[in-house]
């Protein structure tokens, strides 16, 4: 079972991430199991899925989380994809998602995912990190730490600093 | 002066400790090239041609004379005794080991100093007018506003990927210093019909492979909502830029792609959802800010020192100082002086650490402690009084910072080029240096007047050759060394780009075709006409058919 950070902890997860087949078509829903589909599919199958139950979605870097919308907020898991940690559009989706779709369920970063993007991921709104497998997962959960302050809004504090300083 | 508090203190210091353990990790393997390399750029270190260069941020070009002595300090223990100044307002050394970095970053924290977003696909050090705060032409001092956008970027959540650097200017006077119209965004201050202060938004300008003057998105923004507004850009352009093409990521090629006008209204319906959130800021805030920069104790005078006047009178070399390097200060009896670090034959923007700890002796002596440096790669002591010019001047002239040349064309601005820079097609240092040789007549240089002469040694534009009024580019033709010449930029109000004349020149034709040029120049001039204006009135033609003219014996 793989192995990711949850909520500032490690835990384990199964979840099945489903991508389009080589053809381009969606693939196949498995009968149980937690499952990841790519956002068409989801728009696509939404009430299929939405009986089975046990889903989440994931968004690429060029996905617009407009198209989720107002759904966003029904959702228990939405996941984005870093092609590269150096693209920074999960960035923007991630506080879209939080802070303009009302989304309160997981928020998972996938892909190139490590110690030193995971404290910028957690300020945009994400609680779940899959870590690149190359990379230590016990000192990616350090990098949540690396600043105890910031002085923008963030959704993990919206308030800016110069509405905090004393 | 900004002065950190313990959260600004706190972030400066964890980030140490952060790239500390990035180096460490790097070091051991555990980060590739690949990885790390983004990394290091964000703390503004290349691997450069002999060795790593360590970029520092001096935000908005403001600097203590502690600070300048812990700088010189740096060079003397770090580096090879001397630092580069940046036309982004920073300072450069040239040959730290990756090794010393943290140690580097760690020396600079006990002053308040950082190197974060110096480099990278960030938001980068907000750079502004050298004269802010002084300026007899001002409308609001930038500095505050300077600060307030330094502080939300610093470690900006969502744009610390952007597909590409991202550049921030702002102006507050009549005339723009901080060349607004060639950044990402520029801001420019205003004041609207019901006489309230805004900015004035410009985006899309830059330089580089497609220089593009930046087209107005906003007339007029009220200053409380500069950082949600400044969000909506960025946040436009970190979702819709292009990411496929280093060389068409920049926000300029996106507002042109859109149109200006689609640009804006994208902008603008994001903005709609940000505007009045927590980000909006506070007049305790504004005020806050601007408490850090109020106007030094000044000594009150009526009006120009008698004998400040009295010594230009007797000395026609410090009258040509002054006429030069001494800008209008908006205090009766003090000036704002320019350092020319321009020295005929020295690298442009270099200086040693004994030059850089003797002018922190200057600005406490003569400037209440503080500097600026200038993106023409100067530094500026902004507060002097008129009757410690001459004394001032003197001390200068020691140290080899008094070279009257501000504005003239031996005032180049240089990038480093192919002696140091890894990405250079040609050497650029070599050439302004030659230039200033055969310009070092005074008298004629004098005569001459204003002239921006800028030069890069490749088409990333770090000297801004595209808004020089003579610009210089070094080009790579089969392996050698070639510089292109252009004519007819210039920065500030109305800024224009430059046009190139025609082929290149070898590196030693140089001095001869600038020659030409001149000659041109001064055989069209009117009175006292400036260069550029003779430049606009003539066009290229006469200029070309001089440069390329065969040589008849
Ligand atoms: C020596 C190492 C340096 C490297 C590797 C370097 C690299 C670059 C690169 C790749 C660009 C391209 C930007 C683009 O495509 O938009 C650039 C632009 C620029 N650099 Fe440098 N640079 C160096 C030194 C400097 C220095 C010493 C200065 C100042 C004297 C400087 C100031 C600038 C400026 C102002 C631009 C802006 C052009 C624009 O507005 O688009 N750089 N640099
Ligand atoms: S213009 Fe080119 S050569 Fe000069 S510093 Fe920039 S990248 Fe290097």
């Amino acid at each position: 079972m793989a192995r990711i950070i949850k909520d500032a902890a490690i835990v384990e997860c199964d979840a099945q991430l489903l991508r389009f087949s080589d053809d381009g078509s969606f693939a196949e829903l498995p009968a149980n199991g937690l499952v990841i589909v790519p956002l068409a599919q989801y728009l696509a199958q939404k009430a299929a899925l939405t009986s089975r139950g046990d889903f989440g979605v994931w968004l690429a870097a060029d996905d617009e989380p407009e198209s989720l919308g107002a759904d966003a907020a029904s959702l228990a898991l939405i996941a984005v994809e870093f092609p590269a940690f150096t693209d920074g559009r999960g960035f923007s989706i991630g506080r879209l998602l939080r802070e303009r779709f009302g989304f309160e369920g997981e928020l998972r970063a996938f892909g190139d995912v490590f110690k030193d993007t995971i404290g910028y991921l957690k300020r945009c709104g994400f609680n779940a990190f899959v870590v690149n497998s190359d990379k230590n997962l016990e000192d990616a959960l350090l990098g949540l730490n690396d600043f105890s302050e910031a002085y923008q809004t963030g959704f993990d504090q919206p308030l800016p600093l110069f509405r905090r300083r004393p | 002066m900004y002065i950190y508090d313990d959260y600004d203190q706190r972030i400066v210091d964890q980030r140490v400790v952060q790239y500390r353990d990035q180096t460490r990790r790097f070091l051991a393997g555990e980060l590739s090239d690949e990885e790390f390399r983004p990394l290091r750029l964000q703390n503004g270190l290349y691997i450069q041609r002999h060795a790593p260069m360590l970029r520092v941020a001096i935000p908005y070009g403001h600097l203590s004379s502690l600070q300048l002595r812990k700088l010189a300090e740096i060079a003397r223990k770090y580096d090879k005794d001397y630092a580069h100044f940046t036309t982004r307002q920073n300072l450069q050394y040239n040959w730290p080991k990756l090794e010393d970095v943290p140690d580097i970053l760690a020396e600079l924290a006990t002053v308040q100093m950082h190197a974060i977003q110096t480099s990278g696909n960030c938001i980068r050090n907000t750079t502004s007018d050298q004269f802010a705060g002084v300026a007899h032409d001002e409308l609001l001092d930038p500095r505050p506003w300077c600060e307030i956008i330094r502080q939300w970027s610093t470690f900006h959540p969502e744009f610390a990927h952007l597909p590409r650097k991202f550049k921030i200017a702002v102006n507050g006077a009549a005339e723009d210093r901080a060349a607004i119209w060639v950044h990402d965004i520029g801001l420019n201050v205003v004041k609207n019909e019901a006489g309230e202060i805004g900015f004035k938004v410009i985006a899309g300008g830059g330089l580089g492979r497609t220089p593009i003057i930046g087209s107005v998105i906003c007339e007029f923004l009220p200053c409380a909502h500069l950082l949600t507004y400044l969000d909506a850009v960025l946040r436009v352009y970190n979702r819709y830029g292009r990411r496929d093409n280093k060389y068409k990521a920049r926000i300029k090629i996106l507002v042109k792609a859109m149109t200006p006008e689609v640009f804006a209204s994208k902008v603008e319906t994001e903005w709609a959802f940000l505007k009045d959130g927590p980000q909006t800021l506070t007049t305790a805030e504004i005020d806050r800010m601007q408490g850090f920069f109020t106007v030094p104790d000044y000594t009150a005078f009526a009006g120009d020192d008698v004998g400040f006047v009295q010594q230009q009178l007797d000395s026609k070399a410090f009258a040509r100082w002054v006429e030069r390097n001494v800008f209008k200060h908006k205090q009766a009896g003090y000036a704002a002086v320019t350092l020319s670090l321009k020295k005929h034959g020295a690298a442009p923007g270099d200086a040693s650490s004994d030059q850089l700890a003797a002018v922190a002796d200057l600005a406490d002596a003569y400037s209440f402690g503080e500097l600026r440096v200038s993106h023409e790669q100067n530094l500026i002591l902004a507060d002097v009084k008129q009757a410690d010019l001459f004394e001032l001047w003197e001390k200068a002239k020691a140290i080899g910072f008094a070279t009257p040349n501000i504005g003239l064309m031996t005032d180049v601005i240089c990038c480093p080029g192919g002696d140091f820079c890894s990405l250079a097609n040609a050497k650029s240092i070599p050439i302004a240096i030659a230039i200033q040789e055969r310009f070092d007549d005074l008298d004629y240089l004098h005569d001459l007047g204003e002239i921006d002469l800028n030069m890069s040694g490749c088409m990333n534009a770090c000297g801004h050759h595209h808004v020089g009024n003579i610009g210089i580019l070094g080009v790579d033709k089969n392996g050698s060394e070639w510089y292109q010449v252009s004519l007819g930029g210039r920065q500030g109000n109305g800024a224009t780009l430059a046009k190139v004349v025609g082929p290149s020149f070898a590196q030693e034709q140089m001095p001869d075709v600038i020659e030409k040029i001149m000659a041109v120049f001064v055989e069209n001039r009117l009175g006292e006409e400036r260069f550029i204006d003779v430049f606009d009135r003539i066009g290229m033609l006469p200029f070309k058919t001089r440069v390329y003219a065969k040589e008849t014996a």
